[in-house]
């Protein structure tokens, strides 16, 4: 009965609205803490918080909250609650009531690809934005081939993409050993027959082989054409390895945001790194081209997302307006990097445990684990 | 671990949400105030989500148990005249006071009268536990010449506690005010 009324959305289609900035009301049924470490953003995006365990009784008393005349959208963790409040609001009277299909899971799960940009032999660069948790991959495809950055978890994503475009993923690269999600690299290289490449100062403890990034060891993908050159850019992680693509493009990794830095203390060695990530950021990558477009394996904030979701931005763009390029003092540098960070990504550990492949968790526990925002950055707070 | 006493076991195993915590609050409207219920749970979210009821409405969340993927929550009924103001055990103390004769290692005993589910999650350690509503079928567990310091939530069920003793001829017993809610010394739990 009341199923008609209420209306679903996918992940999907969100992400357009918040792309396009279509104006959208969420009713948000999570509870209280889960809300407020990560929420659903967008400029357009106008978003309240009430548990639906308060609702229990009806919706009556939260009606003159709820705005008439604008789509409503209610989100709940996984899709049961919203449901259960959305039917509500429909029977209420409400028109134009959605519930989020597969809740701020899939939220947190979807890639939306966006093009880059042309590379010079005729090959195309993508980034996909995971726009629910921040992240950020990139594939490479060239004359048949393709090569896949900073891959996430749902790998089949990227072989779904190489094939639309007619192209055999050859590589897999991860500029680091991640700590906020879990890398879908090794995954896709062993489903595809690619190679996976890590950087081997990370890769101390991994438990599966591998193929080292070093510098001056190119990778090629197609015929002649796109060459990935590694740059070594400790930091993040002492391993932390940035990528030029067809000297135009610099993957920085969790090195360099568009809006700001890399913490160094998410393997714990905070003290140590500092040096490291100063040294890259400060000497190291200014005596690249200025001209690099800077592609980030994250984003902290929604409006770090430009044209069409693209997150990308000028290697000398970001001299002049981020904030971590701009410490001068190397106290104060010190300062900025170990104090007041940010909470650490949920689960970070047995992600990284995971990771270095140690441990095997379900597809279940994986998608516990790298609930919440990524908090990769220096300034995410 | 302590075997904890409920009133009511509630199955919500391989439910969802809503469905764990609205099958919560229909049994928490049949219950009386002050019993406890146990709630069976295979879905993570319930945990932070019945916390979350529990403190919105007003019942006491005590806490939960893990048996593998299997959630036990643990919930008291308020009941509202814990609060009230009724006849009074003119002896108190309060929980600074108990503190500071703990610390000194002094001999007392610390009786607690909640619940022993409430027990179990969280007490003073050395703490003898007899729920108000057994106390007076185990009045031979207490030394009469004891000095007895009672505990429970918020100072209501201690006070009726002392009431108790003391007309059964318990000379030095102090109600502790206002309980475990504001206790800040030393705790242990199941």
């Amino acid at each position: 009965m009341t199923d008609t009324t209420i209306k679903k959305m996918t992940a999907k289609e969100l992400t357009r609205m918040v792309l396009d900035k279509q104006d959208l009301f969420i009713l948000d049924v999570r509870n209280e803490t889960d809300f407020n470490d990560w929420k659903i953003e967008g400029d357009s995006i106008e978003i309240i918080n009430i548990p639906y365990f308060e609702l229990l009784e009806g919706v009556d008393d939260i009606l003159p909250r709820i705005p008439v005349g604008k789509k409503i959208l209610v989100v709940c963790a996984k899709e049961g609650s919203s449901k259960f409040v959305a039917e509500q609001l429909a029977e209420a009277g409400r028109g134009d009531v959605f519930y989020l299909e597969g809740g701020m899971k899939s939220w947190s799960e979807y890639l939306e690809p966006v093009k880059i940009g042309d590379l010079k032999d005729g090959g195309e660069l993508y980034q996909f934005v995971r726009i629910g948790k921040g992240c950020l991959s990139y594939m490479a495809v060239s004359n048949g081939e393709a090569a896949v950055v900073d891959a996430l978890r749902m790998t089949d994503v990227f072989e779904q993409f190489a094939k639309e475009k007619g192209a055999v993923i050859k590589h897999t690269l991860d500029t680091h050993l991640h700590a906020d999600h879990i890398s879908g690299g090794r995954k896709l290289a062993e489903t595809t027959g690619a190679t996976y490449w890590l950087p081997p100062k990370d890769a101390e403890e991994v438990t599966f082989g591998y193929e080292k990034l070093e510098e001056g060891r190119d990778i090629t993908v197609g015929n002649t054409t796109i060459r990935i050159q590694p740059v070594y850019s400790p930091g993040h992680t002492i391993g932390s390895t940035s990528f030029i693509i067809d000297d135009q493009y610099l993957l920085t990794g969790d090195i360099l945001f568009i809006e700001s830095i890399g913490r160094p203390d998410l393997a714990g060695q905070a003290e140590d790194w500092v040096s490291d990530l100063r040294e890259t950021l400060y000497n190291r990558y200014k005596s690249l081209s200025e001209n690099l477009l800077v592609l980030p394996a994250h984003f902290g904030k929604i409006t770090e997302l430009g044209e069409g979701g693209r997150v990308m931005a000028k290697l000398s763009d970001l001299y002049l307006s981020n904030p971590g390029l701009n410490i001068a003092e190397e106290t104060e540098f010190r300062r900025t990097v170990t104090e007041n960070l940010p909470p650490q990504p949920n689960a970070y550990q047995q992600i990284r445990q995971t990771n270095m492949g140690k441990i095997n968790p379900s597809e279940d526990e994986q998608r516990d684990m790298e609930i919440g925002p990524n908090r990769c950055a220096v300034h995410d707070k | 671990m302590l075997d904890i006493k409920v009133n009511q076991v509630l199955d919500c195993k391989g439910l969802a949400c809503p469905m764990p915590i609205v099958k919560t609050k229909k049994a928490m409207d049949q219950l009386e105030s002050g019993q406890v219920i146990e709630v069976q749970a295979t879905d993570k979210g319930s945990l932070a989500d019945i916390q979350g009821w529990a403190r919105n409405t007003g019942h006491q969340y005590l806490g939960t148990v893990e048996e593998g993927d299997l959630l036990k929550h643990y919930l008291r009924k308020s009941s509202p005249n814990e609060v009230k103001e009724e006849k009074k055990h003119p002896l108190t103390a309060s929980n600074d006071e108990l503190l500071k004769r703990l610390q000194a290692a002094e001999n007392i005993t610390i009786l607690d009268v909640r619940e022993s589910a409430e027990y179990s999650f969280n007490r003073i350690p050395g703490a003898v536990s007899i729920p108000l509503g057994e106390l007076e079928d185990r009045l031979g567990e207490l030394k009469p010449e004891d000095e007895l310091y009672v505990v429970c939530r918020t100072g209501a069920r201690s006070d009726l506690a002392c009431q108790l003793l003391a007309s059964k001829g318990f000379k030095q017993v102090k109600n502790v005010i206002p309980g475990m809610s504001e206790w800040t010394g030393p705790t242990e739990k199941l």
